[in-house]
């Protein structure tokens, strides 16, 4: 009984984690509580969102990406610029940066490399891209895609519409599909897994392909929001996505991830950065005490994992 | 008609390396449908990678592979066993602790795809289950991590005795028992009985030699990477049996010692987190106290109580003195799997090993070499990676550890699962001539020999202490009873 409640709450804990920021955020502020003021709190939460289960997907294999936030600072720039005057070039850029992102996972694989040199490495040659397609600030995003990150839901601004559906079909795709069991116990067991016939360089380059789509679609999201392009737009992108699959319950090894807590993560992340302004902090110590939520959050977990062992 | 059918597998002239030590030589190896084949040797024997020949998951270098009198020795890999029906459980538990048992049962069935898959899968294993296992009590939804290793060796054998469109024809046990008691093991081998005379094969690998003499048609001895005897079951005996893997047969149930009067301030005591009555477990110096019972009740979290203890965290119990752990399960708590065979060794004694500050690597090497030779592990080098040796003889490096350093108390956690008789029979010789030196241990155990050698045993049901025998009053009728009963 006492396990069962535990499991519960550990589930439950990235979403609680936000509940209650965002009840401190209304209590400071209650303008906050409406179309637009949730909008103002919650519209760069999307790009943040995409970024994150792009993480997801690399941890889910016991790996680390630390180009993602050069890579979607690379995208923002081709969607400023290529994706705008010329958009056949523009697409096909996207789809060869997707495509690298698969030989890279191919590649980390076949030769046993460090995922993390591997990506360092990666973000500079994304961020050598991006400066190359767009030397300084500015370009333009294409009208479609600001029209469509302008798009007015009714009730809820669009973002959370977004999300909740990103969340669903990730879900569905990795922890209810078929197919997608084998992806994650790739993360659990990869002996187990080879064992039983898949082959784990085909599931290496399916989850960094898909990381590549969704840091695609965050570098997209982003530039249809801020309008125009930089090349160290997103770079801060890599640690808070990694910080957002932590924070939606997952863990570095053992494929142990959840889309839904990533995406509400992301989500926690980006308001724990407004509430901090409504409490008037220094920007100085703003950095600080993010680092400071995030180590609450993660204590508590650990008690309830305590619980929930000494339980069992 | 006139021909007998093709055995199902036939392996001849079986041979592989590894790197300089070959671990099979010319093995030959028929597997019929219809039968069970025991398989039997001493750790490092080469029986574990005759069984990864098998299931294709290593390559022979040299030798013939055909399955029912097609030569597949070209093309035979994981992917050909699989299409042959031929599954594995193997001694490395190899679930995925991340995945539900459904899901797991998944990774085995390419054919649990599309809509409804989860049901499906749900329903084949726990189908599964409810045949070998009756009363297993295991959720097809459960997240494997979370299973005791009981239930997960039960979940991985389940899986491979499941059927979807890759038929299950040949089933390789690799010391299945090992982290089952006698009711889960007695209830396994029963079934494999069944499947055998419903046309399935199987090859068991065990140490316990009366699962094999109950169960196998066939009696496979290896020794040295090679087949030395395979004769029908019923030419064996155990003693016969002992003689042909060529350990000396020496079947002493525990030593005659006389019953040692119990005095003194106990260098452990405690009581179990939900123990309701006032029985505490009392462990004093120079003595070998057992915890028995089915896997699984409270005793290893019960070694683990003791051991915070040592370190003055645990409220209610005492320890005087330093502990060592000797871990069963190997892979979560045992050995550094990048380390080498010295340094898993010596890390419980590196204080000792140090001058100025610094480990001294001579002290290091001189004692991974003393106790290679004393508890006799086989490698060529110290150096080695650690997962070069063989299960049994990784164990041999946890006993090293643990006796090798200068902890009074040790605790030891079903430490004997996967290691073959003669190790055995040297540990238990080791363990008691370190108790007469003043050494205390604790011993949890699942096998009712192993309780032979201790001075004093308590019997674990739910959690709590459910009776406590002296050495004089202990037999296996009355362990079982207590085991099972609440009124005993």
């Amino acid at each position: 009984m006492q396990s069962f409640l535990a499991r519960h709450i550990r589930i439950a804990l990235p979403a609680l984690c936000l509940a209650v920021l965002l009840a401190a955020v209304f209590v400071m502020q209650p303008r906050a509580m409406s179309y637009v003021g949730l909008n103002l709190l919650l519209n760069l939460a999307l790009p943040i969102a995409f970024a994150t289960v792009a993480q997801m997907f690399v941890i889910a294999v016991g790996e680390l990406d630390l180009g993602i936030g050069a890579y979607v600072g690379f995208v923002a720039c081709v969607g400023a610029t290529w994706l705008n005057t010329d958009p056949a070039v523009g697409v096909l850029m996207l789809a060869g940066g997707v495509l690298v992102y698969a030989a890279v996972g191919a590649l980390i694989f076949w030769r046993g490399l460090p995922s993390i040199v591997v990506t360092l490495g990666m973000s500079f040659v994304w961020l050598g891209l991006a400066i190359l397609v767009l030397p300084t600030p500015g370009g333009k995003a294409p009208d479609w895609l600001q029209a469509a990150m302008k798009v007015k839901t009714p009730l809820l601004p669009m973002t959370i519409f977004a999300s909740v559906a990103l969340a669903l079909v990730v879900h569905w795709g990795l922890m209810r599909s078929s197919y997608g069991a084998v992806l994650r116990g790739a993360g659990g067991n990869p002996r187990s897994i080879e064992r039983a016939g898949w082959s784990l360089i085909k599931i290496h380059v399916v989850m960094f392909g898909l990381a590549g789509l969704f840091g695609l679609l965050a570098g997209l999201s982003l530039v249809g929001l801020t309008t125009s392009g930089d090349a160290n737009i997103a770079l801060r992108y890599t640690l808070l996505s990694i910080a957002g699959v932590i924070l939606g319950g997952g863990e570095f090894t053992g494929g142990r991830v959840s889309p839904v807590g990533a995406v509400i993560g992301a989500m926690t992340l980006t308001l724990a950065a407004s509430f901090l302004s409504f409490l008037r902090l220094d920007p100085d110590w703003q950095i600080g005490a993010q680092g400071v939520i995030l180590i609450l959050v993660l204590a508590l977990r650990v008690l309830i994992n305590r619980t929930e062992a000494r339980a069992a | 008609m006139q021909k007998p059918a093709p055995p199902l597998v036939q392996l001849e002239g079986v041979a592989k390396r590894f790197g300089a030590v070959r671990a099979l030589e010319g093995v030959n190896l028929s597997v019929p449908a219809g039968s069970c084949v025991g398989l039997v040797g001493h750790n490092g024997a080469g029986k574990s990678t005759l069984m990864n020949v098998l299931a294709g998951t290593l390559r022979p270098d040299e030798g013939r592979v055909a399955v029912s009198g097609h030569d597949l020795s070209g093309s035979w890999g994981v992917a050909a066993a699989a299409g042959q029906g031929i599954r594995c459980v193997f001694q490395e538990l190899s679930l995925c602790p991340n995945l539900s048992v459904a899901e797991n049962a998944r990774i085995m069935h390419p054919a649990l795809r599309g809509l409804g898959w989860r049901k499906r899968a749900a329903a084949l294993i726990a189908e599964r289950l409810d045949a070998i296992f009756p009363r297993h009590g295991i959720d097809p939804d459960a997240i494997v991590g979370d299973l005791s290793i009981a239930r997960r060796q039960m979940v991985e054998i389940a899986r491979a005795f499941s059927v979807s469109d890759r038929p299950a024809r040949l089933v390789i046990l690799d010391e299945p028992t090992s982290s089952l008691d006698a009711v889960l093991a007695a209830q396994l081998l029963a079934y494999v009985r069944r499947f055998v005379a419903e046309g399935g094969a199987v090859a068991l690998i065990s140490h316990l030699l009366g699962e094999i003499l109950s169960t196998a048609d066939r009696v496979v001895v290896m020794r040295d990477g090679g087949v030395v005897a395979d004769r029908p079951a019923g030419e064996f005996t155990r003693k016969n049996l002992i003689e042909a893997m060529g350990s000396v047969a020496h079947e002493d149930a525990g030593d005659a010692r006389a019953n040692r009067a119990r005095t003194g301030e106990p260098v452990v005591s405690a009581a179990p987190e939900g123990q309701t009555d006032d029985r505490r477990l009392t462990l004093h110096r120079g003595e070998i106290v057992g915890l028995a019972g089915l896997g699984g009740h409270g005793q290893t979290a019960m070694l683990r109580r003791i051991f915070d203890g040592a370190g003055g965290r645990v409220r209610d119990v005492t320890v005087r003195g330093k502990t060592g752990f000797v871990a069963g399960d190997r892979q979560a708590d045992g050995v550094f799997p990048l380390w080498s065979i010295g340094k898993n060794l010596t890390v419980a004694s590196l204080r000792a090993l140090r001058g100025g500050g610094l480990i001294q690597p001579a002290a290091e090497r001189i004692m991974a070499e003393d106790w290679r030779q004393k508890i006799g592990i086989r490698t060529p080098d110290v150096k080695n990676p650690i997962l070069s040796l063989s299960g049994g003889n990784q164990q041999k490096v946890l006993f090293a550890r643990a006796l090798g350093s200068d902890a009074d108390i040790i605790l030891m956690d079903d430490p004997m699962r996967g290691v073959d008789i003669g190790t055995k029979q040297e540990v238990y010789g080791m363990l008691r001539a370190e108790a007469d030196r003043g050494r205390s241990f604790l011993w949890y155990t699942t096998e009712m020999d192993e309780l032979r050698h201790c001075d004093h045993v308590y019997v674990f049901r739910e959690g709590r202490i459910a009776a406590e025998l002296s050495r004089a009053e202990l037999s296996e009728e009355k362990v079982l009873q207590s085991s099972f009963d609440a009124a005993a």
